[in-house]
């Protein structure tokens, strides 16, 4: 038994050796730095309590991870419910309509929405030419077209899951709901929505840590005014040359993540979030 | 309560799945529909339920017409195939369902809860998950949950279906019980021969969308009227023949070169008339020397099984191959393969069928 084991192990080891050397060392490498530069100690992590870009930095981030998670969950589970609900045929149809989105460049959307929320852009135009509004609205180069964006990029990361938990429950549960005297809003919520949050605790942590370390949109649409953590990172390390500042954040980026997985898989099934067999 | 089944017919696109269905249910029976798989009892059993909308026809239920109600109006307890049991409910919960959907008071409803559960002995698994449950202790939370909010009428989808022979049995026992102390109506849908003629009062047996008969048990066993009913309830042996003679309380049935002696019974019949005979092959008697019967006729076997109980016996004959069963307690001789032996049934062991080529 342990021989046999022993056997599987080491064919993992080439692709073992291949992250560590590669992945996993020259990242702790890096970010090792933030406890050595300028000088040894916790010198960069002080910092989280004392500097106010550190700190405003981390707000924004959690914010608009949060907001972006809580209305991509919201739309995405109108979507997974639209297409658990929908002819085998019209399925097909919704799948690659969510799935669409996730073949194109990050960039090339970002930059669609700012065409279309800027000043002189699409919306803002409709909105003038039909005198609902005077003055264009800021749309772009603030939170809120950060959190468009954001949301627009994980919904279809929103859908997957919940679609996979959707699909499993029995659609006789709901007939025999309705069977037993139940109205169509009781059989979605004491039937239905219990079942499938397994589905949205599991969308909700893709989606949260996805967005906290979030950079082209961001830099994109928030036009350098509103800074979220990885191009807070990115403006230290390339343009003010602070290694250890900047790996401080990464490393505190990596921690929470890895905290916010450690405390979600003890409820959610990790495998289920991570596409593996049930 | 009384349910009633008018022209009831269901069709998608071309495909007729029902075919203008006549029923009436009377209160406190026990009512199986019965057929082989796509004859159409599911769906009957779906439109009386209310989530099949039927084509064309009518359901009443006590004079009322109920055809456009939807299910959650018609106040009927369902037992679905599979049970449906809410996987994130405990057993309790489960049955609490159709109560808390119509707004019972807490006090109230776990009363009555209690009680479902002890009609289905349950009460020691009240917190358990479905999940951990046996599929027997599961079907009797089906039923617990079917039951709790005294519907008039229950309606069972393949109740028995998942579970293994034995444990059918059990259950068959235990539902005819359940039945016969709360006298409610009850509707149940199978494919299982044995389970319908051992719970029922009252069979249909279905084919291609239409009830081809309506009986007691006993009578649709006894009295088959086609020969799918007859082929599909037990087993049967089918002679082809032509009226030859009509006597005095018996026909005169050519069959081959063998005048079969055989009483009319509900047929009618007429000289020179085309009818096929059904003839059960335990009616067949395994004749000693002195022995006579109406029908006689020489036999050799050609294949043979033990089956405890008896034996099953496949035989030659001038008229073609015979099933017959013989009690192996005190049987009259040991088969073997090749044994001659002489077969023989009296006049009204055979029924006169009607030949709707169930074989096809």
């Amino acid at each position: 038994m342990q021989a046999r084991n022993a056997g599987w192990w080491a064919l993992l080891m080439p692709a073992f050796l291949l992250l560590t050397v590669f992945y996993i060392a020259p990242i702790l490498q890096v970010l090792s730095i933030s406890f050595t530069e300028p000088e040894l100690g916790f010198g960069n992590y002080e910092r989280i309590l004392t500097n106010r870009s550190v700190q405003r930095t981390l707000s924004t981030t959690g914010r608009i991870a949060g907001i972006t998670t809580v209305l991509a969950l919201v739309l995405g589970y109108a979507i997974a419910y639209s297409v658990t609900m929908a002819s085998e045929r019209a399925r097909r149809w919704w799948i690659l309509c969510v799935l669409v989105p996730l073949w194109i460049s990050v960039l090339v959307r970002a930059f669609a929405w700012v065409t279309l929320l800027r000043r002189q852009g699409l919306i803002n135009e409709a909105l003038i030419g039909m005198g609902t509004i005077q003055e264009p609205l800021e749309l772009v180069w603030n939170e809120f077209g950060i959190i468009v964006g954001m949301v627009h990029y994980m919904v279809p990361y929103a859908v997957l899951p919940m679609l996979s938990a959707m699909r499993d429950i029995d659609p006789r549960l709901m007939t025999a709901a309705r069977g037993m005297g139940a109205s169509r809003w009781t059989v979605f919520s004491r039937v239905f929505f219990p079942l499938s949050l397994p589905g949205v605790l599991a969308a909700a942590v893709l989606t949260f840590i996805l967005s906290l370390g979030f950079y082209v949109t961001p830099a994109i649409l928030g036009g350098g005014k509103t800074l979220m953590v990885a191009e807070w990172i990115s403006v230290q390390i390339l343009d003010l040359i602070r290694w250890g500042f900047g790996t401080m954040m990464a490393t505190v980026l990596i921690v929470t993540i890895l905290v916010t997985l450690g405390v979600f898989s003890r409820i959610v099934n990790m495998r289920r979030l991570f596409g593996g067999g049930h | 309560m009384t349910l009633e089944l008018h022209g009831l017919a269901k069709s998608y696109g071309s495909f007729v799945a029902v075919e203008g269905a006549d029923l009436m249910v009377g209160r406190g029976t026990f009512l199986t529909l019965l057929g082989p798989s796509g004859s159409g009892k599911t769906t009957i059993l779906s439109m009386i339920a209310g989530f099949t909308e039927p084509t064309s026809g009518q359901i009443f239920l006590d004079g009322k017409d109920i055809t456009s109600e939807p299910p959650e109006k018609r106040q009927f307890g369902m037992v679905f195939q599979g049970y449906a049991l809410f996987p994130h409910m405990s057993v309790a919960e489960n049955v609490a369902f159709p109560l808390r959907v119509r707004g019972m008071s807490k006090a109230e409803r776990e009363e009555k809860v209690r009680g479902a559960l002890d009609l289905v002995q349950l009460s020691r698994f009240a917190d358990r998950l479905p999940k951990q449950l046996s599929g027997g202790q599961q079907q009797r939370v089906a039923l617990a949950r079917a039951l709790v909010f005294e519907p008039a009428l229950l309606l069972l989808d393949e109740p028995l279906s998942a579970l293994d022979k034995k444990l059918r049995a059990e259950l068959q026992e235990e539902l005819r019980a359940l039945h016969r102390r709360i006298g409610r109506t009850f509707i149940n849908v199978t494919h299982d021969q044995e389970e319908a003629m051992s719970l029922s009062d009252s069979v249909a047996i279905l084919n291609h969308g239409r009830i081809i008969q309506l009986g007691a048990p006993e009578a649709l066993y006894e009295q088959p009227r086609t020969r799918f009913v007859a082929d599909f309830l037990g087993k049967s042996n089918f002679l082809p023949g032509t009226v030859r003679e009509l006597g005095q309380g018996t026909l005169g049935v050519q069959v081959g070169a063998l005048r079969i002696r055989q009483e009319p019974g509900a047929a009618k019949v007429s000289l020179g008339a085309p009818v096929l005979l059904s003839l059960r092959p335990e009616k067949i008697r395994v004749l000693g020397d002195a022995d006579t019967a109406d029908n006689v006729l020489e036999a050799r076997v050609t294949s043979w099984s033990y089956l405890g109980a008896g034996f099953s016996i496949i035989a030659e004959t001038a008229v073609g191959p015979l099933r017959l069963a013989m009690p192996a307690w005190h049987a009259p001789f040991h088969p073997a393969e090749g044994a001659a032996i002489r077969l023989g049934w009296s006049a009204e062991a055979a029924t006169i069928v009607e030949d709707d080529d169930a074989g096809a």
